[in-house]
């Protein structure tokens, strides 16, 4: 028997497979594919404070192993999620990560004030590093002094019960600086990677393709970024649980992550192509493990920065 | 359990039969009992190009027709196109191949409970999902004319079985190459002037969709649409397939066309604002 199940702060989750945030929705349409008590949680869309139309169309593109989106966090805004959405997966009994997203330091503390009093809820994502905002000034995680203010002010409203993740973006030049900002003002944990800010260009139109001309990369295509951030953060920060993403959708993709110092994985862009893939990967992820001599996820966390002299390779 | 994606599974379809038909490929599926499930409007979403294929996203085809009675069981048929790399793959598949499928996805054309006089309107490949409509409407005693357009002769997919489900087949194409020269939105006005048609069921490019809204608006004719925005998941997760829709009340909100489409009521879409946004909700 492998034991599966990871923590994040004082947050207890089954499993170390979670959506990610932006590619589950509210959870109700991949409840048809999976059950999503099986799964570590459901990490639900950003949400603001307003109801929110997004970026115009075309919002997708496809490139080789990934795509780019340019949703620009359309959403119901946190009173209906919180009157609808959340209570539906709470009747679903899924461990629910609510992630929020603001425009302003206030609005992200008023949103923590409004999901502080819901019922239900494992753990607060702080998604500080959406690319598709109208201002690139927008987005906190490329300023270390932004991000701090923004999960300080969260930490404030929030109390002391709620673990809080700091979502962050690969699209900065010292990552680890950045991360140790947000740890400082009060972040119990951290989600990388955010989507690559990119762009592709249609050779019909002579134009950039998406609507909003950039949009965030995701897929196989950034899993090494992915690697390499949750890599260097853990070295920086090993005591910080990491909740690390970015192009994973297979089992061996999952340890890859774990093993350079994840404790949970959201999957993303894999659901949109098999709306099924957390399970199946939920399953290689098992038979990993196994082969490779752990009996447990959390004695797998970090273990590529082992020191080269313990390197006995049974774990 | 949701409501959402209710009737769809993902399971492995096996290729009966792909044959050539003009520029397109006329795939037949085995999709056993699920055929049951499929109504005339819903898609399908495959996955395309092989276990190690950089193509990550899954493809939305429309369901041309389905058959329970086929020697092979439930089965469906796909018109593709073989345009872009994952329709050239799915055209390269052969008899006993087993594809990646999930089905039926998204919303069907309403069928009306007495006989009406049904226009069906398909613009190029969109002409695909408009003869197994045209099938269950002829089975219900419906007066059913098929008008296909498109800009070249060579682009109509107009298979001979499907002329026998209707009553009238007429083509258009711009350059003249087969059937009249014009657009297939032209006779539309005067067929309703002269009150021939009660329901426009449609299908093809948004344009053209639009052109149909527009001719409509003000007359007592229903329009259903079947529209396209590129999807990634065709499951209502990844939200890049919306469009500007109205509600009851006058608010446009933007609606996936996956879940909350791909049919919808010509009406209610916000064509002005299509690839554009809204304004801010107040």
């Amino acid at each position: 028997m492998i034991d599966l199940s990871t923590t994040l702060g004082n947050a207890w989750f089954p499993s170390p497979l979670f959506t990610a945030s932006g590619c589950a929705s509210s959870g109700k349409e991949l409840a048809q594919f999976i059950d999503l008590r099986e799964i570590g949680a459901v990490v639900t869309k950003s949400v603001m404070s307003k109801p929110r139309h997004g970026r115009p169309t075309p919002r997708m593109a496809e490139t080789p192993s990934g795509m780019i989106n340019s949703i620009g966090l359309q959403g119901p805004g946190i009173d209906a999620f919180l009157a609808h959405d959340l209570p539906w997966l709470v009747s679903q009994k899924a461990r629910v990560i609510v992630s929020i997203a603001g425009e302003t330091v206030e609005e992200y503390a008023t949103l923590a004030r409004k999901v502080r009093s819901a019922p239900g809820i494992s753990a607060l994502e702080v998604n500080i590093s959406c690319p598709n905002v109208e201002n690139r000034g927008l987005v906190f995680a490329c300023d270390p002094d932004a991000s701090r203010r923004v999960i300080d002010g969260v930490r404030k409203t929030l109390g002391g019960e709620l673990p809080i993740i700091a979502k962050l973006s690969p699209d900065v030049t010292d990552l680890v600086s950045i991360a140790k900002g947000v740890v400082d003002a009060g972040a119990d944990g951290l989600a990388l990677i955010n989507t690559v800010l990119s762009m592709v260009i249609n050779l019909d139109t002579m134009r950039p393709h998406l609507g909003g001309k950039t949009g965030g990369l995701s897929g196989p295509a950034i899993r090494p970024i992915a690697v390499r951030a949750i890599y260097q953060v853990h070295e920086a920060l090993p005591n910080i649980p990491i909740l690390g993403m970015g192009g994973v959708s297979s089992g061996r993709d999952a340890l890859e992550l774990i093993l350079a110092g994840a404790k949970g994985v959201p999957i993303g862009t894999a659901s949109f192509g098999d709306p099924a893939a957390i399970i199946t990967i939920q399953n290689e992820l098992i038979e990993l493990l196994k082969a490779r001599g752990f009996t447990s996820v959390a004695q797998a966390v970090g273990y590529a920065h082992r020191p080269i002299a313990e390197s006995s390779e049974t774990p | 359990m949701s409501t959402i994606n209710k009737s769809s599974e993902k399971f492995y379809a096996t290729v009966v039969s792909n044959k050539r038909v003009g520029q397109y490929h006329q795939i037949l599926l085995n999709v056993g009992q699920l055929v049951n499930n499929c109504k005339p409007g819903n898609f399908v979403a495959i996955k395309v190009g092989g276990d190690n294929a950089k193509m990550i996203l899954r493809r939305a085809f429309a369901i041309s027709r389905v058959s329970t009675t086929g020697p092979y069981g439930g089965s469906m048929e796909l018109i593709v196109a073989p345009f872009g790399q994952g329709s050239k793959w799915l055209c390269s598949q052969i008899e006993g191949a087993e594809i990646d499928v999930i089905a039926p996805l998204g919303t069907a054309f309403g069928i009306p409970t007495e006989p009406v006089r049904a226009l069906l309107i398909g613009g190029g490949y969109g002409s695909a999902p408009l003869f197994g409509l045209a099938e269950v409407l002829k089975s219900r005693g419906c007066r059913v004319d098929m008008y296909l357009g498109a800009s070249t002769g060579g682009k109509i997919y107009a298979p001979m079985e499907g002329k026998r489900s209707v009553n009238v087949l007429k083509i258009y194409t711009e350059d003249g190459s087969m059937g009249e020269r014009g657009r297939v939105t032209e006779p539309i006005p005067g067929l309703i002037a002269d009150g021939l048609v009660d329901v426009i069921y449609s299908c093809g490019p948004m344009p053209m969709l639009r052109a149909i809204s527009e001719i409509v608006a003000g007359s007592d004719v229903v329009h259903q649409c079947a529209v396209e925005e590129s999807m990634a998941c065709g499951v209502g997760i990844c939200m890049t397939c919306v469009l500007p829709v109205n509600d009851a009340e006058g608010n446009i909100s933007m609606k996936r066309s996956c879940i909350d489409g791909p049919v919808m009521d010509g009406s209610h879409v916000a064509w002005d604002l299509v690839g554009k946004i809204p304004e801010a909700h107040s």
